[in-house]
Protein backbone atom coordinates (compact mmCIF):
# COMPACT_ATOMS: atom_id res chain seq x y z
CA UNK A 1 0.00 0.00 0.00
CA UNK A 2 2.57 2.55 0.86
CA UNK A 3 5.75 0.94 -1.38
CA UNK A 4 8.70 2.80 -2.34
CA UNK A 5 7.17 3.53 -5.55
CA UNK A 6 3.89 4.99 -4.29
CA UNK A 7 5.57 7.49 -1.73
CA UNK A 8 7.37 8.73 -4.64
CA UNK A 9 3.86 9.10 -6.58
CA UNK A 10 2.62 11.10 -3.73
CA UNK A 11 5.66 12.74 -2.76
CA UNK A 12 7.42 13.75 -5.90
CA UNK A 13 5.03 16.93 -6.99
CA UNK A 14 5.17 18.31 -3.95
CA UNK A 15 9.19 19.43 -4.37
CA UNK A 16 11.03 17.97 -7.27
CA UNK A 17 8.23 17.69 -9.92
CA UNK A 18 6.09 20.27 -8.75
CA UNK A 19 3.58 20.79 -11.68
CA UNK A 20 3.67 24.37 -11.42
CA UNK A 21 7.67 25.18 -10.86
CA UNK A 22 8.90 22.23 -12.62
CA UNK A 23 6.32 21.05 -15.44
CA UNK A 24 5.17 25.09 -15.56
CA UNK A 25 1.68 23.66 -15.84
CA UNK A 26 -1.78 25.12 -14.71
CA UNK A 27 0.02 29.01 -14.51
CA UNK A 28 -2.63 30.81 -15.89
CA UNK A 29 -5.28 30.04 -12.59
CA UNK A 30 -2.01 30.68 -10.57
CA UNK A 31 -2.37 34.21 -11.94
CA UNK A 32 -5.98 34.10 -11.83
CA UNK A 33 -7.65 33.27 -8.17
CA UNK A 34 -4.47 34.09 -6.23
CA UNK A 35 -5.14 37.95 -5.81
CA UNK A 36 -6.35 36.76 -2.24
CA UNK A 37 -5.60 33.58 0.04
CA UNK A 38 -9.17 32.20 0.77
CA UNK A 39 -9.90 31.60 -2.96
CA UNK A 40 -6.28 30.14 -3.60
CA UNK A 41 -6.83 27.86 -0.81
CA UNK A 42 -10.44 26.98 -2.16
CA UNK A 43 -9.41 26.49 -5.64
CA UNK A 44 -6.25 24.31 -4.23
CA UNK A 45 -8.55 22.11 -2.63
CA UNK A 46 -10.54 21.75 -5.53
CA UNK A 47 -8.32 20.87 -7.84
CA UNK A 48 -7.02 17.90 -5.74
CA UNK A 49 -10.11 16.37 -5.18
CA UNK A 50 -10.44 16.71 -8.79
CA UNK A 51 -7.18 14.90 -9.96
CA UNK A 52 -6.93 12.58 -6.82
CA UNK A 53 -10.78 11.43 -8.17
CA UNK A 54 -10.79 11.48 -11.87
CA UNK A 55 -7.46 9.41 -11.50
CA UNK A 56 -9.36 7.04 -9.77
CA UNK A 57 -11.95 6.25 -12.23
CA UNK A 58 -9.66 6.54 -15.06
CA UNK A 59 -7.47 4.17 -13.90
CA UNK A 60 -10.15 1.91 -12.91
CA UNK A 61 -11.28 2.04 -17.02
CA UNK A 62 -7.92 2.30 -17.88
CA UNK A 63 -8.21 -1.12 -19.53
CA UNK A 64 -11.60 -0.84 -21.36
CA UNK A 65 -11.06 2.58 -22.80
CA UNK A 66 -10.61 2.57 -26.45
CA UNK A 67 -7.24 4.36 -26.89
CA UNK A 68 -8.50 6.38 -30.26
CA UNK A 69 -11.46 7.79 -27.68
CA UNK A 70 -9.36 7.96 -24.61
CA UNK A 71 -9.07 12.00 -24.53
CA UNK A 72 -13.31 12.35 -24.65
CA UNK A 73 -13.49 9.56 -22.02
CA UNK A 74 -10.85 11.73 -19.50
CA UNK A 75 -12.69 14.81 -20.46
CA UNK A 76 -16.62 13.82 -19.43
CA UNK A 77 -15.02 12.59 -16.21
CA UNK A 78 -13.24 15.56 -15.41
CA UNK A 79 -16.27 17.43 -16.43
CA UNK A 80 -18.54 15.24 -14.20
CA UNK A 81 -16.72 16.31 -11.53
CA UNK A 82 -16.00 19.65 -11.94
CA UNK A 83 -19.99 20.06 -11.81
CA UNK A 84 -20.22 18.42 -8.39
CA UNK A 85 -17.67 20.78 -7.48
CA UNK A 86 -18.58 23.80 -8.68
CA UNK A 87 -22.57 22.69 -7.52
CA UNK A 88 -20.77 21.94 -4.19
CA UNK A 89 -19.07 25.72 -3.51
CA UNK A 90 -22.35 26.98 -4.51
CA UNK A 91 -24.09 25.32 -1.95
CA UNK A 92 -21.86 25.70 0.98
CA UNK A 93 -18.95 28.70 -0.01
CA UNK A 94 -21.72 30.84 -2.42
CA UNK A 95 -18.76 33.82 -1.61
CA UNK A 96 -15.83 31.98 -2.64
CA UNK A 97 -17.85 30.27 -5.27
CA UNK A 98 -18.50 34.04 -7.13
CA UNK A 99 -14.90 35.48 -6.53
CA UNK A 100 -13.29 32.02 -8.60
CA UNK A 101 -16.09 32.38 -10.61
CA UNK A 102 -15.31 31.01 -14.21
CA UNK A 103 -12.06 29.80 -12.82
CA UNK A 104 -14.24 26.40 -11.11
CA UNK A 105 -15.53 25.64 -14.53
CA UNK A 106 -11.93 26.12 -16.01
CA UNK A 107 -10.37 23.32 -14.26
CA UNK A 108 -11.67 21.27 -16.74
CA UNK A 109 -9.03 23.02 -18.88
CA UNK A 110 -6.34 22.78 -16.41
CA UNK A 111 -3.26 21.03 -17.94
CA UNK A 112 -2.02 19.22 -14.36
CA UNK A 113 -5.47 16.82 -14.62
CA UNK A 114 -5.08 15.92 -17.92
CA UNK A 115 -1.25 15.48 -17.79
CA UNK A 116 -1.89 13.07 -14.93
CA UNK A 117 -4.28 11.07 -16.66
CA UNK A 118 -2.40 10.58 -19.74
CA UNK A 119 1.01 10.40 -18.09
CA UNK A 120 -0.19 8.55 -15.24
CA UNK A 121 -3.61 7.28 -14.38
CA UNK A 122 -3.58 5.27 -18.23
CA UNK A 123 -0.49 3.38 -16.80
CA UNK A 124 -1.21 2.56 -12.80
CA UNK A 125 -3.51 0.54 -10.60
CA UNK A 126 -5.95 3.05 -8.92
CA UNK A 127 -4.30 3.59 -5.87
CA UNK A 128 -1.36 4.67 -6.86
CA UNK A 129 -2.76 6.99 -8.88
CA UNK A 130 -4.83 8.01 -6.02
CA UNK A 131 -1.90 9.43 -4.16
CA UNK A 132 -0.60 10.82 -7.67
CA UNK A 133 -3.53 12.72 -8.13
CA UNK A 134 -3.57 13.91 -4.25
CA UNK A 135 0.06 14.78 -4.44
CA UNK A 136 -0.22 16.90 -7.91
CA UNK A 137 -3.10 18.31 -6.20
CA UNK A 138 -1.41 19.59 -3.19
CA UNK A 139 1.85 20.71 -5.11
CA UNK A 140 0.02 22.93 -6.74
CA UNK A 141 -2.15 24.25 -4.03
CA UNK A 142 1.22 24.85 -2.31
CA UNK A 143 2.11 27.26 -5.02
CA UNK A 144 -0.94 28.83 -5.34
CA UNK A 145 -1.00 29.69 -1.33
CA UNK A 146 2.65 31.02 -1.18
CA UNK A 147 1.75 33.34 -4.81
CA UNK A 148 -1.57 34.41 -2.71
CA UNK A 149 -0.07 34.67 0.66
CA UNK A 150 2.42 37.30 -0.70
CA UNK A 151 -0.01 38.96 -3.13
CA UNK A 152 -2.62 39.62 -0.86
CA UNK A 153 -0.17 40.52 2.25
CA UNK A 154 1.53 43.24 0.26
CA UNK A 155 -1.40 44.35 -2.70
CA UNK A 156 -3.84 44.44 0.36
CA UNK A 157 -2.14 44.50 3.49
CA UNK A 158 -4.51 41.51 4.62
CA UNK A 159 -4.45 37.87 4.99
CA UNK A 160 -8.14 36.17 4.84
CA UNK A 161 -9.23 39.54 4.76
CA UNK A 162 -7.79 40.47 8.14
CA UNK A 163 -5.60 43.43 8.10
CA UNK A 164 -2.21 42.96 8.91
CA UNK A 165 -0.15 46.15 7.85
CA UNK A 166 -2.43 48.87 7.19
CA UNK A 167 -1.63 50.81 10.44
CA UNK A 168 -0.32 54.44 10.45
CA UNK A 169 2.41 53.87 12.50
CA UNK A 170 4.09 57.50 12.81
CA UNK A 171 1.92 60.25 11.57
CA UNK A 172 0.28 58.89 9.08
CA UNK A 173 3.53 57.44 7.63
CA UNK A 174 2.09 53.60 7.23
CA UNK A 175 2.46 50.51 4.49
CA UNK A 176 0.90 51.54 1.34
CA UNK A 177 -0.32 49.13 -0.64
CA UNK A 178 1.23 47.76 -3.98
CA UNK A 179 -1.57 48.08 -6.79
CA UNK A 180 0.29 45.82 -8.40
CA UNK A 181 0.38 42.69 -6.49
CA UNK A 182 -3.09 42.63 -6.95
CA UNK A 183 -2.19 42.50 -10.81
CA UNK A 184 -1.63 38.90 -12.80
CA UNK A 185 1.97 40.27 -13.80
CA UNK A 186 2.80 40.50 -10.21
CA UNK A 187 1.53 36.56 -10.24
CA UNK A 188 3.52 35.64 -12.71
CA UNK A 189 6.84 37.45 -11.16
CA UNK A 190 5.93 35.62 -8.01
CA UNK A 191 6.26 32.46 -9.39
CA UNK A 192 9.39 32.94 -11.00
CA UNK A 193 10.91 33.79 -7.81
CA UNK A 194 9.75 30.07 -6.42
CA UNK A 195 11.20 28.98 -9.47
CA UNK A 196 14.32 30.80 -9.12
CA UNK A 197 14.38 29.88 -5.33
CA UNK A 198 14.08 26.62 -6.40
CA UNK A 199 15.98 25.76 -9.05
CA UNK A 200 18.78 27.33 -6.95
CA UNK A 201 18.73 25.01 -4.63
CA UNK A 202 18.41 22.16 -6.41
CA UNK A 203 21.50 21.04 -8.80
CA UNK A 204 19.76 18.45 -10.46
CA UNK A 205 16.64 21.23 -11.69
CA UNK A 206 19.51 23.25 -13.57
CA UNK A 207 19.72 23.24 -17.21
CA UNK A 208 22.58 22.64 -18.92
CA UNK B 1 46.37 63.25 -10.00
CA UNK B 2 49.56 61.26 -9.22
CA UNK B 3 48.78 60.98 -5.56
CA UNK B 4 45.90 59.48 -7.10
CA UNK B 5 47.45 56.88 -9.22
CA UNK B 6 49.85 56.20 -6.66
CA UNK B 7 47.43 55.03 -3.93
CA UNK B 8 45.15 52.95 -6.38
CA UNK B 9 48.51 51.34 -7.63
CA UNK B 10 49.56 50.65 -3.98
CA UNK B 11 46.42 48.99 -2.57
CA UNK B 12 45.87 47.10 -6.09
CA UNK B 13 47.41 44.15 -5.08
CA UNK B 14 45.22 43.83 -1.80
CA UNK B 15 42.27 43.32 -4.38
CA UNK B 16 43.98 40.84 -7.02
CA UNK B 17 44.05 36.99 -7.06
CA UNK B 18 45.28 35.72 -3.43
CA UNK B 19 44.75 39.03 -2.01
CA UNK B 20 42.98 40.41 1.09
CA UNK B 21 39.93 41.85 -0.74
CA UNK B 22 40.32 39.39 -3.69
CA UNK B 23 36.31 39.17 -3.27
CA UNK B 24 35.72 42.59 -4.24
CA UNK B 25 38.29 42.99 -7.31
CA UNK B 26 34.84 44.05 -9.55
CA UNK B 27 34.67 46.92 -6.98
CA UNK B 28 38.04 48.16 -7.68
CA UNK B 29 38.11 47.61 -10.60
CA UNK B 30 34.93 49.35 -11.20
CA UNK B 31 36.47 52.52 -9.44
CA UNK B 32 39.81 52.69 -11.39
CA UNK B 33 38.53 52.28 -14.42
CA UNK B 34 36.17 55.14 -13.46
CA UNK B 35 38.92 57.52 -12.24
CA UNK B 36 41.86 56.42 -15.22
CA UNK B 37 41.42 55.46 -18.84
CA UNK B 38 42.69 51.38 -18.57
CA UNK B 39 45.73 51.01 -20.15
CA UNK B 40 45.26 47.24 -20.39
CA UNK B 41 44.98 45.87 -24.51
CA UNK B 42 43.27 43.14 -25.27
CA UNK B 43 45.55 39.84 -26.17
CA UNK B 44 44.05 38.23 -28.26
CA UNK B 45 41.18 39.46 -31.61
CA UNK B 46 40.06 42.28 -30.67
CA UNK B 47 36.49 44.28 -31.63
CA UNK B 48 37.08 47.45 -31.29
CA UNK B 49 35.25 49.61 -33.38
CA UNK B 50 36.02 53.33 -31.78
CA UNK B 51 38.28 54.65 -29.17
CA UNK B 52 35.39 55.75 -26.76
CA UNK B 53 34.39 52.69 -24.21
CA UNK B 54 30.99 51.74 -22.89
CA UNK B 55 31.93 54.27 -19.10
CA UNK B 56 32.41 57.26 -21.87
CA UNK B 57 29.29 56.43 -23.81
CA UNK B 58 27.44 56.76 -21.07
CA UNK B 59 29.07 60.07 -19.79
CA UNK B 60 27.91 61.53 -23.05
CA UNK B 61 24.09 60.22 -22.16
CA UNK B 62 24.72 61.99 -18.99
CA UNK B 63 26.09 65.43 -19.89
CA UNK B 64 23.07 65.18 -22.80
CA UNK B 65 20.72 64.82 -19.28
CA UNK B 66 21.92 68.26 -17.72
CA UNK B 67 20.12 70.73 -19.85
CA UNK B 68 16.97 68.72 -19.12
CA UNK B 69 17.81 67.51 -15.48
CA UNK B 70 19.07 71.48 -14.74
CA UNK B 71 15.54 73.32 -16.03
CA UNK B 72 13.58 70.18 -14.47
CA UNK B 73 15.17 71.31 -11.39
CA UNK B 74 13.86 74.88 -12.22
CA UNK B 75 10.14 74.09 -13.16
CA UNK B 76 9.55 71.85 -10.19
CA UNK B 77 10.61 75.14 -8.08
CA UNK B 78 8.33 77.26 -9.98
CA UNK B 79 5.23 74.61 -10.01
CA UNK B 80 5.77 74.69 -6.32
CA UNK B 81 5.70 78.56 -5.92
CA UNK B 82 2.61 78.69 -8.76
CA UNK B 83 0.87 76.21 -6.01
CA UNK B 84 1.65 78.35 -3.08
CA UNK B 85 0.89 81.34 -5.18
CA UNK B 86 4.18 83.02 -3.95
CA UNK B 87 5.69 83.27 -7.47
CA UNK B 88 5.84 87.00 -7.48
CA UNK B 89 7.96 87.01 -4.32
CA UNK B 90 10.78 84.75 -5.29
CA UNK B 91 13.88 85.07 -6.83
CA UNK B 92 15.11 82.94 -9.87
CA UNK B 93 17.96 81.79 -7.18
CA UNK B 94 14.94 80.80 -4.64
CA UNK B 95 12.83 79.19 -7.28
CA UNK B 96 16.33 77.10 -8.58
CA UNK B 97 17.00 76.06 -4.90
CA UNK B 98 14.13 74.54 -4.20
CA UNK B 99 13.52 72.62 -7.13
CA UNK B 100 16.70 71.49 -6.46
CA UNK B 101 16.57 70.48 -2.49
CA UNK B 102 13.53 68.28 -4.42
CA UNK B 103 15.55 66.50 -7.04
CA UNK B 104 18.59 66.20 -5.48
CA UNK B 105 16.85 63.23 -2.89
CA UNK B 106 15.58 61.60 -5.91
CA UNK B 107 18.47 61.72 -7.50
CA UNK B 108 20.55 60.39 -4.46
CA UNK B 109 18.13 57.28 -3.57
CA UNK B 110 17.69 56.04 -7.32
CA UNK B 111 21.42 56.07 -7.98
CA UNK B 112 22.40 54.71 -4.02
CA UNK B 113 19.82 51.80 -4.71
CA UNK B 114 21.00 51.25 -8.04
CA UNK B 115 24.25 51.05 -8.09
CA UNK B 116 24.33 48.95 -4.74
CA UNK B 117 22.35 46.11 -6.37
CA UNK B 118 24.77 46.52 -9.59
CA UNK B 119 27.60 45.56 -7.25
CA UNK B 120 26.24 43.47 -5.38
CA UNK B 121 25.55 41.41 -8.30
CA UNK B 122 28.81 41.92 -10.11
CA UNK B 123 30.58 40.61 -7.00
CA UNK B 124 27.88 37.13 -6.40
CA UNK B 125 28.43 36.71 -9.91
CA UNK B 126 32.01 37.88 -9.89
CA UNK B 127 31.64 39.82 -12.74
CA UNK B 128 32.94 43.19 -13.98
CA UNK B 129 30.67 46.26 -12.26
CA UNK B 130 28.80 47.25 -15.79
CA UNK B 131 28.31 51.19 -16.20
CA UNK B 132 24.80 50.94 -17.58
CA UNK B 133 23.62 52.41 -14.26
CA UNK B 134 25.23 55.85 -14.50
CA UNK B 135 22.23 56.61 -17.07
CA UNK B 136 19.14 54.62 -15.65
CA UNK B 137 19.83 55.61 -12.44
CA UNK B 138 19.84 59.91 -13.78
CA UNK B 139 16.99 58.72 -15.76
CA UNK B 140 14.94 57.90 -13.09
CA UNK B 141 14.56 61.00 -11.53
CA UNK B 142 13.89 62.77 -14.59
CA UNK B 143 10.51 60.53 -15.29
CA UNK B 144 9.53 60.96 -11.65
CA UNK B 145 6.83 63.46 -10.85
CA UNK B 146 8.29 66.00 -8.20
CA UNK B 147 6.29 65.17 -5.47
CA UNK B 148 6.71 61.10 -5.12
CA UNK B 149 8.17 59.63 -1.60
CA UNK B 150 11.81 58.56 -1.58
CA UNK B 151 11.19 55.23 -0.38
CA UNK B 152 9.05 54.03 -3.47
CA UNK B 153 11.69 55.75 -5.71
CA UNK B 154 13.77 52.90 -3.86
CA UNK B 155 11.51 50.40 -4.34
CA UNK B 156 11.22 50.86 -8.11
CA UNK B 157 14.95 51.21 -8.74
CA UNK B 158 15.09 48.03 -6.58
CA UNK B 159 12.37 46.57 -8.90
CA UNK B 160 13.75 47.54 -12.43
CA UNK B 161 16.91 46.51 -11.63
CA UNK B 162 16.09 43.53 -10.35
CA UNK B 163 13.82 42.26 -12.58
CA UNK B 164 14.39 44.28 -15.11
CA UNK B 165 18.06 43.64 -15.75
CA UNK B 166 19.71 41.44 -13.63
CA UNK B 167 17.92 38.34 -14.17
CA UNK B 168 18.52 38.69 -17.95
CA UNK B 169 22.06 39.08 -16.65
CA UNK B 170 22.63 42.72 -16.22
CA UNK B 171 23.88 45.38 -18.47
CA UNK B 172 23.52 44.63 -22.49
CA UNK B 173 21.26 41.79 -21.92
CA UNK B 174 18.22 43.78 -20.94
CA UNK B 175 15.42 43.85 -23.59
CA UNK B 176 13.37 46.63 -21.39
CA UNK B 177 14.76 50.09 -20.39
CA UNK B 178 15.24 50.11 -16.62
CA UNK B 179 14.08 53.69 -16.12
CA UNK B 180 10.95 52.92 -17.66
CA UNK B 181 10.23 49.46 -15.87
CA UNK B 182 11.22 51.64 -12.35
CA UNK B 183 8.46 54.26 -13.82
CA UNK B 184 5.85 51.87 -15.03
CA UNK B 185 5.90 49.59 -11.48
CA UNK B 186 5.23 52.97 -9.97
CA UNK B 187 2.09 53.95 -12.40
CA UNK B 188 0.41 50.61 -11.68
CA UNK B 189 1.53 49.89 -7.82
CA UNK B 190 0.86 53.28 -6.74
CA UNK B 191 -1.31 55.15 -9.08
CA UNK B 192 -2.49 57.64 -6.88
CA UNK B 193 1.12 58.87 -6.83
CA UNK B 194 2.06 59.06 -10.08
CA UNK B 195 -1.06 60.56 -11.70
CA UNK B 196 -3.52 62.63 -11.03
CA UNK B 197 -3.05 66.93 -10.18
CA UNK B 198 -1.66 66.68 -7.11
CA UNK B 199 1.76 64.43 -7.59
CA UNK B 200 3.05 66.95 -10.22
CA UNK B 201 3.99 69.55 -6.59
CA UNK B 202 6.44 69.18 -4.70
CA UNK B 203 4.89 69.48 -1.02
CA UNK B 204 1.74 69.72 -2.08
CA UNK B 205 -0.81 70.30 0.53
CA UNK B 206 -4.40 71.78 -0.14
CA UNK B 207 -3.56 73.91 2.79
CA UNK B 208 -0.99 75.71 1.33
CA UNK B 209 -2.50 75.78 -2.26
CA UNK B 210 -4.08 79.26 -3.70
CA UNK B 211 -7.66 79.28 -3.39
CA UNK B 212 -9.02 77.33 -7.11
CA UNK B 213 -5.34 75.75 -7.87
CA UNK B 214 -5.76 73.12 -10.58
CA UNK B 215 -2.85 71.08 -11.73
CA UNK B 216 -3.48 69.31 -14.33
CA UNK B 217 -0.94 68.29 -16.68
CA UNK B 218 -1.33 68.87 -20.57
CA UNK B 219 -2.60 65.95 -21.50
CA UNK B 220 -4.98 65.38 -18.37
CA UNK B 221 -6.36 68.92 -19.93
CA UNK B 222 -6.35 67.73 -23.40
CA UNK B 223 -8.36 65.11 -22.71
CA UNK B 224 -11.02 67.19 -21.18
CA UNK B 225 -10.35 69.52 -24.26
CA UNK B 226 -8.64 72.35 -22.77
CA UNK B 227 -5.49 72.40 -25.08
CA UNK B 228 -2.24 74.22 -23.38
CA UNK B 229 -0.51 76.16 -26.43
CA UNK B 230 2.25 74.87 -28.19
CA UNK B 231 4.83 77.45 -26.99
CA UNK B 232 4.27 76.76 -23.32
CA UNK B 233 4.37 73.30 -24.22
CA UNK B 234 7.43 73.75 -25.88
CA UNK B 235 9.50 75.86 -23.18
CA UNK B 236 8.34 73.64 -20.44
CA UNK B 237 6.86 75.81 -17.17
CA UNK B 238 4.06 73.28 -16.93
CA UNK B 239 3.34 70.14 -14.88
CA UNK B 240 4.82 67.36 -16.16
CA UNK B 241 7.42 64.49 -14.54
CA UNK B 242 11.08 66.05 -13.63
CA UNK B 243 13.05 66.12 -16.72
CA UNK B 244 10.47 65.52 -19.31
CA UNK B 245 8.18 69.24 -19.57
CA UNK B 246 11.09 71.04 -21.79
CA UNK B 247 10.88 70.27 -25.36
CA UNK B 248 14.15 72.80 -25.45
CA UNK B 249 16.15 71.43 -22.78
CA UNK B 250 15.14 67.98 -24.21
CA UNK B 251 16.51 68.95 -27.92
CA UNK B 252 19.66 70.65 -27.03
CA UNK B 253 20.24 66.83 -25.20
CA UNK B 254 19.48 65.32 -28.46
CA UNK B 255 21.66 67.37 -30.28
CA UNK B 256 24.55 66.62 -27.81
CA UNK B 257 23.44 62.88 -28.64
CA UNK B 258 23.17 62.89 -32.45
CA UNK B 259 26.58 65.35 -32.52
CA UNK B 260 28.39 62.64 -30.46
CA UNK B 261 26.72 60.14 -32.57
CA UNK B 262 25.90 58.23 -29.56
CA UNK B 263 22.18 57.88 -30.24
CA UNK B 264 21.01 57.08 -33.37
CA UNK B 265 19.33 59.57 -35.48
CA UNK B 266 17.50 56.94 -37.09
CA UNK B 267 15.21 56.26 -34.33
CA UNK B 268 15.02 59.70 -33.23
CA UNK B 269 13.50 60.63 -36.54
CA UNK B 270 11.26 58.08 -37.12
CA UNK B 271 9.60 58.30 -33.28
CA UNK B 272 8.78 61.72 -34.73
CA UNK B 273 7.83 60.61 -37.63
CA UNK B 274 5.36 58.22 -36.37
CA UNK B 275 3.91 60.62 -33.67
CA UNK B 276 3.17 62.95 -36.87
CA UNK B 277 1.61 60.35 -38.71
CA UNK B 278 -0.99 59.12 -36.06
CA UNK B 279 -1.44 62.36 -34.56
CA UNK B 280 -2.26 63.95 -38.11
CA UNK B 281 -4.62 60.85 -38.90
CA UNK B 282 -6.69 61.41 -35.63
CA UNK B 283 -7.08 64.60 -36.69
CA UNK B 284 -8.66 63.96 -39.69
CA UNK B 285 -10.67 61.31 -38.48
CA UNK B 286 -11.68 63.32 -35.68
CA UNK B 287 -14.49 62.10 -34.03
CA UNK B 288 -16.49 64.37 -32.00
CA UNK B 289 -16.99 63.17 -28.80
CA UNK B 290 -13.26 62.67 -28.05
CA UNK B 291 -11.07 65.91 -27.39
CA UNK B 292 -7.46 63.59 -28.15
CA UNK B 293 -8.55 62.83 -31.16
CA UNK B 294 -9.00 66.53 -32.12
CA UNK B 295 -5.54 68.00 -30.35
CA UNK B 296 -3.35 69.01 -33.13
CA UNK B 297 -0.68 66.46 -34.02
CA UNK B 298 1.94 68.66 -33.28
CA UNK B 299 0.48 69.47 -29.58
CA UNK B 300 1.04 65.80 -29.19
CA UNK B 301 4.79 65.86 -29.97
CA UNK B 302 5.62 68.54 -26.85
CA UNK B 303 2.63 66.94 -24.39
CA UNK B 304 3.71 64.93 -21.87
CA UNK B 305 6.95 62.75 -21.93
CA UNK B 306 7.03 62.04 -25.93
CA UNK B 307 9.73 63.90 -26.69
CA UNK B 308 11.97 62.80 -23.66
CA UNK B 309 10.99 59.57 -24.88
CA UNK B 310 12.01 59.95 -28.52
CA UNK B 311 15.46 61.71 -27.94
CA UNK B 312 16.35 59.26 -24.21
CA UNK B 313 14.54 56.19 -24.07
CA UNK B 314 13.58 54.22 -27.53
CA UNK B 315 17.60 55.73 -28.44
CA UNK B 316 18.41 53.17 -25.55
CA UNK B 317 21.34 51.13 -27.55
CA UNK B 318 20.65 47.76 -25.64
CA UNK B 319 16.94 47.83 -25.75
CA UNK B 320 16.24 49.44 -29.42
CA UNK B 321 16.30 47.75 -32.17
CA UNK B 322 19.65 46.67 -33.84
CA UNK B 323 19.67 46.64 -37.50
CA UNK B 324 19.73 49.38 -38.83
CA UNK B 325 16.76 48.99 -41.13
CA UNK B 326 14.62 47.89 -38.30
CA UNK B 327 15.09 51.21 -36.12
CA UNK B 328 12.88 52.89 -38.74
CA UNK B 329 9.90 50.30 -38.16
CA UNK B 330 10.85 49.75 -33.84
CA UNK B 331 10.98 54.12 -34.26
CA UNK B 332 8.51 54.44 -36.42
CA UNK B 333 6.04 52.45 -33.77
CA UNK B 334 6.80 53.71 -31.17
CA UNK B 335 5.49 57.02 -31.85
CA UNK B 336 2.40 55.48 -33.28
CA UNK B 337 1.83 53.31 -30.79
CA UNK B 338 2.11 56.42 -28.07
CA UNK B 339 -0.35 58.45 -29.16
CA UNK B 340 -2.70 55.71 -30.03
CA UNK B 341 -3.00 54.69 -26.39
CA UNK B 342 -3.36 58.32 -25.54
CA UNK B 343 -5.84 59.15 -27.94
CA UNK B 344 -8.35 55.95 -27.44
CA UNK B 345 -6.98 54.95 -23.94
CA UNK B 346 -8.04 58.09 -21.79
CA UNK B 347 -7.09 56.01 -18.29
CA UNK B 348 -3.04 55.81 -19.75
CA UNK B 349 -2.43 59.77 -20.72
CA UNK B 350 1.22 58.88 -20.53
CA UNK B 351 1.35 56.74 -24.09
CA UNK B 352 4.89 57.35 -23.97
CA UNK B 353 6.03 55.41 -21.82
CA UNK B 354 4.04 52.20 -22.69
CA UNK B 355 4.31 52.44 -25.79
CA UNK B 356 8.44 52.03 -25.67
CA UNK B 357 8.19 49.15 -23.27
CA UNK B 358 5.49 46.98 -25.71
CA UNK B 359 8.11 48.13 -28.81
CA UNK B 360 11.31 47.33 -26.59
CA UNK B 361 9.71 43.75 -25.81
CA UNK B 362 8.96 43.65 -30.15
CA UNK B 363 12.34 45.07 -31.06
CA UNK B 364 14.49 41.25 -31.19
CA UNK B 365 11.60 40.05 -33.40
CA UNK B 366 12.43 43.00 -35.58
CA UNK B 367 15.43 42.69 -35.68
CA UNK B 368 14.88 38.92 -36.80
CA UNK B 369 13.20 39.89 -39.80
CA UNK B 370 15.34 42.33 -40.83
CA UNK B 371 18.71 39.90 -40.73
CA UNK B 372 16.90 36.72 -41.95
CA UNK B 373 15.70 38.93 -45.03
CA UNK B 374 19.06 39.80 -45.27
CA UNK B 375 20.44 36.27 -45.40
CA UNK B 376 17.84 35.05 -47.44
CA UNK B 377 19.38 38.10 -49.99
CA UNK B 378 23.01 37.16 -50.05
CA UNK B 379 21.35 33.36 -50.26
CA UNK B 380 19.74 34.11 -53.63
CA UNK B 381 22.84 35.97 -54.68
CA UNK B 382 25.14 33.03 -54.33
CA UNK B 383 22.95 30.81 -56.00
CA UNK B 384 22.42 32.99 -58.97
CA UNK B 385 26.05 33.23 -59.31
CA UNK B 386 26.46 29.31 -58.75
Amino acid sequence: MSSKKNKEAFLTPLGLNNPVTVQVLGICSALAVTAKLMPAIVMGISVTIITALSNVVISCLRKTIPLRIRIIVQLVVVAALVTIVSEVLKAFAYDISVQLSVYVGLIITNCILMGRLEAFAMQNEPWPSFLDGIGNGLGYAKILIIVAFFRELFGSGTLFGINILNYDCVAGAGYVNNGLMLMPPMALIIVACIIWWQRAHNKDLQQK
Amino acid sequence: MNALRNFLDNVKPKFQEGGKFAKFRSTFGAFETFLFTPNETNKCGVHVRDAVDLKRTMIVVVLALVPALLFGMYNTGYQHFRMTGELADVTFWQIFFKGFLAVLPIIVVSYVVGLAIEFASAQMRGHEVNEGFLVSGMLIPLVMPADVPLWMVGVATAFAVIFGKEVYGGTGMNFWNPALLARVFLFFAYPTKMSGETAWYYNYSSEVAVDGFSGATPLALANGGHYTAFSDAFFGLIPGSIGETSAVAILIGAFILLYTGVASWKTMISVFVGGIAMGWLFNQIGSADNAMAQLPWYNHLVYGGFCFGAVFMATDPVTSARTEGGKFIYGFLIGAMAIVIRVLNPGFPEGMMLAILLMNTFAPLIDHFFVQANINRRKKRLTIKA
